[in-house]
């Protein structure tokens, strides 16, 4: 990102809309130009600022200042006056319904406003290295209560109340979880953490370790106390090395605190806990799999049942937890369930952490309470989609998951409603992607993931989604593929029907996902040889516009495979033969003669 | 260290640290802290906080402590460093290369100058 000295941050809800916001913007890019500012002011649309009545509302940031009825010469003046010459112009300041005037402070943009840290509230607060300072945000409090004040069942009970669920995907209820496993016969029991965060476009689990390792930590041994553990595993991929380090660092300092080992805080009670690194297999976040890599043996899932909470690592009675479902107790326990509770919708409560990747320009981490809709997580939060793209879709739930059109932006982010809409909460991870996104390109990425992923122990996943993907390649390689498409959508709903665990349960998802909502793109490729986002290379063409093109060979000196023939001054030609599509030539050609086609 | 064995014990830590948090008692004028997660890193967070702690020292600051802490969500702006200053309100900055870590320090940890064009969140996390 390039460096942007101020945001202007324009209303574009319904109502600016009809109060001219389009004119108006229009008229601010075009003096931002005129003054070479668009290049360290960056213009904004975002949803709706709520004081319809005064529309179109501009704000510029950093200082905060609002501005109200902003028609194209209101526009034009703040441009001069204010970005250029840097004086609030006091004639179109927001007023307000009282007729005061308002300047809004910085900490309230959307981006913070709208968050509620829970798990990850230490992140970027404390120095993960040093545990006075978990310490100082309450750390080990909980531990301290667990050990005196509470009993197991008065735990589960908060745990009830908060109503969380698992946050590694799946959803399950975690005071079930952790009640099957305390009920169940059999010693010594595990506590396993779930470190091994695979989904591409997910990093909220390697946030929290890198950034607060201690609250994974304390909530293990919290829950070796409850469930009568005396050793935890937390099970790392080995590509989060930053990741590794300081919790190891965490766990020698809580050893020497007391807080692990012997005796836990001068109680009779034991816990420890060991770090196991994955050797880099997605199969191995499945927590069977997990569970025999961890034994030593080759990462691959077993039948359930039985579960682990009754036989899981070496047989024996197992609670695994996911990273950011562990960080959320401590909260819970010093804060009462009903506190936790109290975010979030029915069947959907507390916080949820989200990792914003893709077309957005806000990329990064957030938590927000489920319930919030997709409309807020995108625009207000994430800031919206960079140069003034039109979002196409959010894909939710990694390779597990689906695609999202922007017509089901109002959706709130529950695990039901997401369900509804043919995807899943997933871990997290969100992808958003604008329209030059393909979305046959996008179902075929996160299938060609699966099929290299794939464990190899069942047929269906094993060879029912290489067959799908060789469908996807036939489409996106202008071959005849029309009747290919009933067979992928057979292929898809067996594979979920017969895969033994939930990598191939799920693994058709973003193909059956994506033809859900888009169809006529499918169409489009296998009848017209058509590629709409200009993305599959075989059904696109980069061409050179005979009008404009003066011959200035600055494409054919950046075209990395000599595809661009002509003399300066002469109008040049791409050999379609030789030509990678790459778009290297689109971006230096400042004639705008070059573009991409698809028939 | 001794093992902690009592709450008492617990909230004399969460005391002493809690002041060392706020830096009332800690004899420093200041700290700054600069966001040391994988993001940040990758955007070159190592030489962000090598120019910290290099200008700091040119300059002869010594009573500005500078700490490392994790990733706050924000990694499109990343290398990101927050300077609080004692008796005014933390300031966190983004895009600090170590060019502008420079600038940060020269003007506002000795002039006192907030650097407006950086600024990315004003107060409390």
């Amino acid at each position: 990102m390039p460096v942007v000295e101020s945001t202007v941050l324009i209303c574009a809800g319904g109502a600016c809309i009809s109060a001219g916001e389009k004119s108006a913007k229009q008229a601010l890019e075009k003096k931002l130009k005129e003054y070479a500012l668009d290049g360290v002011v960056r213009v904004v649309e975002t949803g709706c600022m709520a004081a319809c009545d005064l529309g179109p509302i501009l704000v510029i940031y950093p200082e905060g200042v609002f501005y109200q009825k902003v028609t194209p010469e209101a526009a034009e003046a703040i441009a001069e006056e204010h970005l250029l010459k840097g004086r609030v112009v006091e004639k179109y300041l927001y007023k307000g319904a009282e007729g005061e005037l308002r300047r809004r402070p910085q900490e309230e943009i959307p981006f913070f406003t709208k968050q509620v840290k829970v798990a990850t509230r230490n992140l970027g607060v404390i120095d993960p290295l040093s545990i006075d300072e978990y310490i100082a945000r309450d750390g080990y409090f909980a531990l301290n209560r667990v050990l005196n004040d509470m009993s197991p069942n008065d735990v589960l009970k908060e745990l009830k109340s908060s109503g969380l669920r698992g946050r590694g995907g799946a959803g399950f209820p975690t005071h079930l979880k952790w009640s099957f496993t305390r009920q169940a016969d059999g010693k010594p029991k595990y506590i396993i953490c779930n470190a091994d965060e695979g989904d591409p476009g997910a990093f909220m689990d390697r946030a929290i370790l890198e950034g607060d390792p201690h609250v994974v930590v304390e909530a293990m041994t919290i829950a070796g106390m409850v469930i009568g553990a005396d050793k935890g595993y937390v099970y790392c991929r080995a590509e989060y090395p930053l990741a590794i380090d300081r919790l190891t660092t965490a766990i020698e300092k809580a050893r020497e605190y007391g807080f692990l080992g012997d005796g836990i805080m001068g109680s009779d009670r034991s816990f420890d806990i060991e770090i196991r690194i994955g050797a880099g297999a997605f199969v191995c976040g499945e927590e069977t799999a997990l569970i025999n890599s961890i034994e030593g043996k080759r990462g691959i899932p077993k039948v359930k049942p039985p579960f682990p909470a009754t036989s899981g690592l070496w047989g024996k009675p197992t609670l695994l937890n996911n990273v950011e479902t562990f960080a959320n107790i401590p909260q819970i326990l010093l804060n009462g369930g009903d506190w936790f509770s109290s975010f979030g919708v029915e069947g959907s409560r507390g916080t949820k952490v989200f990792a914003l990747a893709g077309k957005i320009n806000n990329t990064g981490l957030v938590e927000v309470p489920m319930g919030t809709t997709l409309q807020e997580l995108i625009f207000e939060i994430g800031g919206g989609i960079p140069d003034g793209k039109k979002l196409k879709a959010v894909q939710t739930g990694g390779p597990s998951g689906g695609c999202i059109p922007l017509e089901h932006m109002d959706a709130p982010i529950t695990y039901d409603s997401l369900a509804e809409l043919g995807t899943i909460l997933g871990s997290g991870g969100m992808i958003v992607m604008d329209e030059d996104d393909c979305m046959v390109d996008v179902a075929k990425f996160f299938l060609e993931f699966t099929v290299e992923e794939s464990c190899g122990q069942c047929t269906p996943c094993r060879d029912g989604t290489r067959q799908m993907l060789n469908i996807l390649e036939k489409i996106t390689a202008d071959e005849d593929a029309e009747e290919d498409l009933e067979a992928l959508k057979h292929l898809g709903e067996h594979i979920m029907k017969t895969s033994l665990c939930g990598l191939g349960q799920t693994a058709p998802q973003p193909v059956v996902s994506t033809m859900r909502f888009f169809w006529d793109e499918y169409l489009a490729h296998v009848r017209e040889g058509k590629c709409p986002a200009k993305r599959c290379k075989s059904l696109t063409r980069i061409v050179i516009d005979e009008e404009k093109c003066v011959g200035c060979t600055a494409c054919a000196r950046v075209c990395p495979v000599d595809a661009i023939s002509g003399a300066v001054k002469e109008v040049h030609y791409i050999d379609p033969e030789i030509c990678t599509r790459c778009g290297a030539c689109l971006e230096v050609c400042r004639f705008d003669a070059i573009n991409k086609v698809s028939p | 260290m001794a093992k902690i064995k009592s709450l008492e014990e617990l909230t004399k830590i969460k005391e002493q640290a809690v002041k060392g948090l706020k830096m009332r008692d800690s004899g420093k004028k200041g700290k700054i802290v600069v966001a040391m997660g994988t993001c940040g890193i990758a955007a070159g967070a190592k030489d962000t906080l090598r120019a910290v702690v290099d200008s700091l020292s040119e300059k002869g600051v010594e009573d500005i402590s500078v700490i490392q802490s994790g990733c706050f969500g924000l990694c499109d702006v990343e290398p990101t460093i927050e300077v609080h200053l004692e008796g005014s309100d933390p300031i966190i900055y983004g895009n600090v290369t170590p060019g502008n870590a420079k600038r940060i320090i020269e003007q506002h940890v000795i002039e006192g100058k907030v650097v407006g064009d950086l600024i990315v969140k004003r107060g409390e996390l």
